[in-house]
C-alpha cells in the first residue's frame, strides 16, 4: 500500500438524535483504495457514521472530505459515492439491467456506453445471464451482487457496504465477501464495509475500526486489533480472549493474582496501582493443558467439555466467576480430562494481555462458533 | 393446514363422502341463489324479453339509443370525472400525511376520518352540500359577499358538475384508503439508492415511485369508477330524479314504466352489473401484479 | 434543506383537504343551530314521533341484519375452514358479488321477483321487513364474511372442535358455545360496520317502502328547512361513534377492520 494522503477524512463528527449521541468525535484517515471495515455491535453507530459519509444524515459537528474537497452538507444525490444497502433497496420494477445502468440513465450517459458498461459489470459479478430478470426472481446473494455492481455503475470514488443481512446463508456470506474484496482489490476502490461480524472485519481488511456506543474503540490493522487491543471492549468483542479480573500485586514486576492464583504479565502493569484490579485477557491458543505450557499455571475444576471434532473444547472454573475456555487438540491416544476434574493450565506470559483496569467487561467469555 | 387434511381426506375417505360436506353449504348457497342470484336472473331473462313476451335482443340494441346513451354516457363522464379527480386527490393526500413530513398523528386521524367519511355517502352528505353549496349555501353566501355570485353564471348543485364535487367527498376517502399500504410499501431505501446514484427527486418519482405504485392507482381509480356509477341515493336525493343518471333511470323505471319497455329497463340495469363487473375484474388484475413487485 | 420546501407543499395539500372535508360538516352544523332559538331544530326533531320510530326501525333491521348475518355465515365459513376447503373460492366470489351488483339493481330485481306468487313477499308488511332484513344481509356479506374469516383464522378450530366432539358436544354446541365466543371480538367490527351502513341506507328501504331511517331524512330534507341539518348532524354523529368503536376494537384486537362504499 502507498503511502498516499488521506482519500476520506472524517475530523470530529458528531451526531445526536434528540439526547441520544449516535456518534462522538469520529476521526478518520482512510487512504485511495483502502479497505476499512467499521465494526461493532447494534447501536454502536457504524452504520449512522456510514450514512453521514453517503449523505443521507448530516453531522451535527465535524466535517467530512472527499480526495481534498469537503463534502459534509453536499446533498446525497450530489456526491460520487456508491453504497450498497442493507436490504439491497434493488428496483423492483426494473429488471437486473436497468437496476444497474440507473445511475448512468440519470447522467443522461448515450445508450450504447450504458450498455456496454452495464454488461461488464455483469460479467464482473459473474451474472451475464441475468440481465433481464427481476429483482424477485433473484435469491439474496444474487440481488446482493447486483446491487455491487449497480455502486459500481456510476464509477463512484469511494465504496460503501451496509452489513448484508444476516438472512444469508453463511456458506454464501463466505463466498460473496471474498468476491467482494476481490473486485474491490482489482478496481483499487477505497472501501467502507460496516459489519458486527468480527471474523468478517478481520479477514477482509486493510484496516479496522471498532466502534461502541458511538466512539471509536481502536483503529488499526486486523493484527493489531486482535493482538494489541487497546481497551476491554476491544479485547472481548473481537477473537475469543478470555477475560479474567486480576488483582495487582506488584505492578512493577507486573505480578497479579486471579482468584487468589499468582501470574506474571508479559510488562509491568501501568493500567492500576499495587492492590488495584485490571483486566487480564488470555489468548484461548496460548493455554496448554498441563504444566508444560508456560512458567503461568492456573488450577481449576472442569466445568464443561465439548467435542468439536478435530479439537476438544475445556472450559475451566477457576473459583468465584472466573472461568478459562481453550481447545485442545483432539488426540485418540489421550482421554480429554472428565467433569469435575481438577487440572492445571499453563501459559507464557506473553500469550497473556492486561487491558485496562476494571472488572472484566459482561461478556459471554465462551467461544462463539 | 387445508391442503394436507384434504389429501388426507381422499385417502381415508371414501369418495362417496365429498358430497355429503358439501351439504353444509346448503343454507348458504340456498341464500345466495334466493337472494342474489335469481334476481339477477330474472333481469337478465327480462332484458332478452320483449313487450310481447317473446326472447329478443332488441334491448339491448335499444342501449344504444340516444336517451339510453346520453345515461350511460352521463354516468360514465361523471364516474370517470370522480375517479380521476379523487384518485389524483386521494393520492396526494394519503401520501402528504404519510410521507410528506407531517407530524405522526395527522397520520392517523386522516385514516379514521376517511373510514367514517366513506360512510357519509346517501342523503346526508347530499344535504351537507346543499347547505354548503347550494343556493343558500355558506359558501355561495360567502363568495357573494366577495361579489362572485357562481349561482348567477349558470352554476347549480343539481348539475352534473355539483354531483361530482359531492361524489369526491367519498371517493377521495375510499382512495386514501386503499393507496396507503402501497405507499407505505415504498421503501425509504430505494429513495435512497436512487438519490445515492445521483437522481433528483423528479428522477426518483418518474423512474421508480411511480411505475412502482402505478398499477395500485389505476387498479384504485378503476375501483373509484365503478363506486361512482353505481351510486344513487346521493344522486336522488340531490336532483330529484333530474338528472338521467343511470341509476335513476333505474329507480325511475322499478316505480312506473318510463321506459314505456320493461325489456329496456333490464337490458340496463346488466349494462350497469357488466361495467361494475369489468371494473372489479380489472381493479383485482392490477392489485395481483402490483403485490408480485412488493416482495 | 430542500425537504422542509417539500413539506410546506404537503402542509398545503393536507390543509385544502382539511378544509373539503370539514367545510360541508360545519356548514350543516351552522344550519341545524339557525333555528330560533338555537336548539329549536334539535328538539323539534324529537318531538317528531317520525324521527325515533325511523331510527328504532332502522336500527332494529340493522340487529336482525347482522343476526341473520351471522346465521347465516358463521356456520357457513366454519365449514368451508374445517370440511370443504375446495369450496372457499366460491364462497369468496359470491362474497365479491354485492360489490358487482350495485343496490338499485338489486333492489330491481327483489321486487320483481318477489312481487308475485309463488312468494308474494312485497304484499305484506313482514314480508317486506323480511326482504329488507334479506337484501341488507346480501349488503353486508363482503364485510361480515371478511371478519368472521379473518375471526376463524386467528383460532385452530380443528383442534377445538375436535376436543370438544371428544367431549360428546354436538355441531350446534360447538358452534354456539365455542366457535361464536372465540371469534367475538372480530365480529364486533362487521357488526357495527353493517349496522352503521344499514342505519344509513337509503335506496333499497325506499323501493320497498319501509319505515327506515334513510326514507325518513330523504322526506324531511325535502319539506323542512332547519330540521334535515339537525337530523343529518345527528346521522353524522352516529357513523362517527361506530366507527370510533370499531377502530377501538380494531386498536385492542389486530383484526383487520373494513371500509365502506357509497350508496
Amino acid at each position: 500500500m502507498t503511502e498516499s494522503a488521506a482519500f476520506l477524512e472524517l475530523a470530529h463528527v458528531r451526531k445526536t438524535f434528540g439526547a441520544f449521541a449516535a456518534v462522538h468525535d469520529f476521526e478518520l484517515a482512510a487512504h485511495r483504495g483502502e479497505f476499512v471495515s467499521f465494526l461493532g455491535p447494534s447501536g454502536c453507530g457504524k452504520t449512522t457514521t456510514l450514512r453521514m459519509i453517503a449523505g443521507f444524515e448530516f453531522p451535527d459537528e465535524g466535517s467530512i472530505s472527499l480526495d481534498g474537497k469537503e463534502i459534509t452538507r453536499l446533498p446525497a444525490n450530489r456526491r460520487n459515492v456508491g453504497m450498497v444497502f442493507q436490504s439491497y433497496a434493488l428496483f423492483p420494477n426494473m429488471t437486473v439491467a436497468s437496476n444497474v445502468g440507473f445511475g448512468m440513465r440519470i447522467k443522461k450517459r448515450p445508450k450504447d456506453a450504458i450498455k456496454k458498461r452495464v454488461t461488464e459489470l455483469l460479467q464482473l459479478i459473474n451474472m451475464p445471464e441475468k440481465a433481464d430478470k427481476y429483482p424477485y426472481q433473484l435469491s439474496g446473494g444474487q440481488q446482493q451482487r447486483v446491487a455491487l455492481a449497480r455502486a459500481l455503475a456510476i464509477e463512484p470514488e469511494v465504496l460503501l457496504l451496509d452489513e448484508p443481512r444476516s438472512a444469508l446463508d453463511a456458506k454464501i456470506r463466505v463466498a460473496l465477501r471474498k468476491e467482494i474484496r476481490s473486485i474491490q482489490r482489482q478496481l483499487g476502490i477505497t472501501t467502507v464495509y460496516v459489519t458486527h461480524d468480527q471474523e468478517e472485519a478481520l479477514s477482509l481488511s486493510d484496516r479496522v475500526v471498532v466502534m461502541s456506543e458511538g466512539r471509536i474503540e481502536q483503529i488499526g490493522t486486523p493484527a493489531e486489533i486482535y493482538n494489541t487491543p487497546a481497551t476491554p471492549f476491544v479485547a472481548s468483542f473481537v477473537g475469543t480472549l478470555n477475560l479474567l479480573a486480576a488483582r495487582v500485586v506488584d505492578a512493577g514486576a507486573g505480578r497479579l493474582t486471579v482468584e487468589g492464583q499468582e501470574v506474571r504479565a508479559a510488562r509491568p502493569v501501568t493500567e492500576a496501582p499495587n492492590r488495584g484490579t485490571v483486566t487480564l485477557a488470555l489468548r484461548p491458543e496460548g493455554i496448554e493443558l498441563g504444566e508444560g505450557g508456560g512458567e503461568n499455571r492456573l488450577r481449576g475444576t472442569v466445568e464443561d467439555v465439548s467435542f468439536l471434532g478435530s479439537i476438544v473444547r475445556v472450559r475451566l472454573s477457576l473459583g468465584g466467576d472466573a472461568m478459562v475456555s481453550f481447545d485442545t487438540f483432539n488426540d485418540p491416544g489421550l482421554a480429554p480430562p472428565g467433569i469435575g476434574e481438577a487440572v492445571t493450565v499453563s501459559f507464557e506470559p506473553q500469550a497473556s494481555l492486561v487491558v485496562g483496569s476494571g472488572p472484566a467487561p459482561e461478556v459471554d467469555v465462551v467461544a462463539e462458533v | 393446514m387445508a391442503t394436507t387434511m384434504e389429501r388426507g381426506a381422499s385417502r381415508t375417505r371414501p369418495a362417496r363422502r365429498l358430497p355429503t360436506a358439501w351439504l353444509g353449504l346448503v343454507p348458504f348457497f340456498a341464500f345466495t341463489f334466493l337472494f342474489i342470484i335469481a334476481p339477477v336472473l330474472y333481469l337478465v331473462a327480462g332484458s332478452f324479453l320483449n313487450n310481447e313476451g317473446q326472447t329478443t335482443l332488441q334491448n339491448y340494441v335499444d342501449l344504444t339509443s340516444e336517451n339510453t346513451q346520453r345515461s350511460f354516457l352521463l354516468s360514465i363522464e361523471i364516474s370517470v370525472v370522480t375517479a380521476i379527480a379523487g384518485g389524483i386527490g386521494g393520492f396526494l393526500l394519503a401520501y402528504a400525511v404519510i410521507a410528506g413530513g407531517l407530524p405522526r398523528v395527522l397520520r392517523t386521524a386522516m385514516m379514521t376520518f376517511c373510514g367514517v367519511a366513506s360512510n357519509f355517502a346517501g342523503v346526508p352528505l347530499a344535504l351537507a352540500f346543499l347547505f354548503t353549496i347550494g343556493q343558500l349555501g355558506i359558501i355561495t353566501v360567502l363568495l357573494k359577499n366577495f361579489g362572485i355570485d357562481p349561482y348567477a353564471s349558470g352554476f347549480t348543485i343539481y348539475s352534473k358538475v355539483g354531483l361530482e364535487i359531492v361524489y369526491l367527498y367519498f371517493q377521495l376517502p375510499l382512495m386514501v384508503l386503499i393507496i396507503a399500504p402501497a405507499i407505505d410499501g415504498l421503501k425509504p431505501e430505494w429513495r435512497e439508492a436512487a438519490e445515492n446514484m445521483g437522481a433528483s427527486s423528479y428522477d426518483y418519482w418518474r423512474r421508480v415511485a411511480l411505475p412502482i405504485l402505478m398499477p395500485t392507482i389505476l387498479g384504485s381509480m378503476i375501483l373509484l369508477f365503478g363506486n361512482a356509477f353505481g351510486a344513487y341515493a346521493t344522486a336522488y336525493q340531490l336532483t330529484s330524479g333530474t338528472l338521467p343518471i343511470v341509476p335513476v333511470i333505474i329507480g325511475a323505471q322499478i316505480r312506473g314504466d318510463v321506459l314505456h319497455n320493461p325489456g329496456l329497463g333490464y337490458a340496463m340495469a346488466m349494462g350497469m352489473v357488466v361495467v361494475m363487473a369489468v371494473s372489479i375484474g380489472l381493479y383485482t388484475l392490477l392489485q395481483r401484479r402490483a403485490e408480485r413487485w412488493r416482495r | 434543506m430542500k425537504r422542509r420546501r417539500t413539506t410546506v407543499a404537503w402542509w398545503l395539500v393536507f390543509l385544502l383537504g382539511l378544509l373539503y372535508f370539514f367545510i360541508p360538516l360545519y356548514a350543516t352544523l351552522d344550519f341545524s343551530m339557525r333555528a330560533k332559538p338555537p336548539f329549536a331544530a334539535y328538539t323539534n326533531s324529537f318531538a317528531d314521533p317520525r324521527f325515533l320510530e325511523s331510527l328504532l326501525y332502522s336500527f332494529v333491521v340493522g340487529i336482525l341484519t347482522v343476526v341473520a348475518s351471522l346465521a347465516l355465515i358463521v356456520p357457513t365459513a366454519y365449514w368451508v375452514h374445517l370440511k370443504v376447503p375446495r369450496a372457499r373460492p366460491i364462497v369468496e366470489f359470491v362474497t365479491l358479488l354485492p360489490f358487482v351488483i350495485p343496490a338499485i339493481v338489486l333492489v330491481f330485481g327483489l321486487i320483481r321477483i318477489y312481487k308475485e306468487p309463488p312468494l308474494p313477499l312485497t304484499h305484506t308488511d313482514l314480508g317486506s321487513n323480511a326482504l329488507l332484513v334479506f337484501a341488507y344481509v346480501v349488503l353486508s356479506l363482503p364485510y361480515m364474511y371478511r371478519a368472521v374469516d379473518v375471526g376463524l383464522r386467528a383460532i385452530d378450530i380443528r383442534t377445538l372442535t375436535e376436543a370438544a366432539q371428544s367431549m360428546g358436544a354436538g355441531w350446534a354446541t360447538i358452534l354456539l358455545r365455542i366457535i361464536l365466543p372465540n371469534i367475538r371480538v372480530a365480529l364486533l367490527s362487521g357488526a357495527f360496520l353493517t349496522v352503521a351502513i344499514v342505519i344509513g341506507e337509503f335506496t333499497i328501504a325506499s323501493y320497498l317502502a319501509r319505515p327506515a331511517f334513510g326514507p325518513y331524512l330523504s322526506l324531511l330534507g325535502n319539506s323542512k328547512a332547519y330540521e334535515p341539518a339537525a337530523v343529518a348532524v345527528i346521522s353524522f354523529a352516529l357513523t362517527w361513534l361506530a366507527m370510533l368503536i370499531i377502530a377501538a376494537i380494531g386498536r385492542s384486537s389486530r383484526t383487520r377492520v373494513e371500509i365502506g362504499g357509497a350508496h
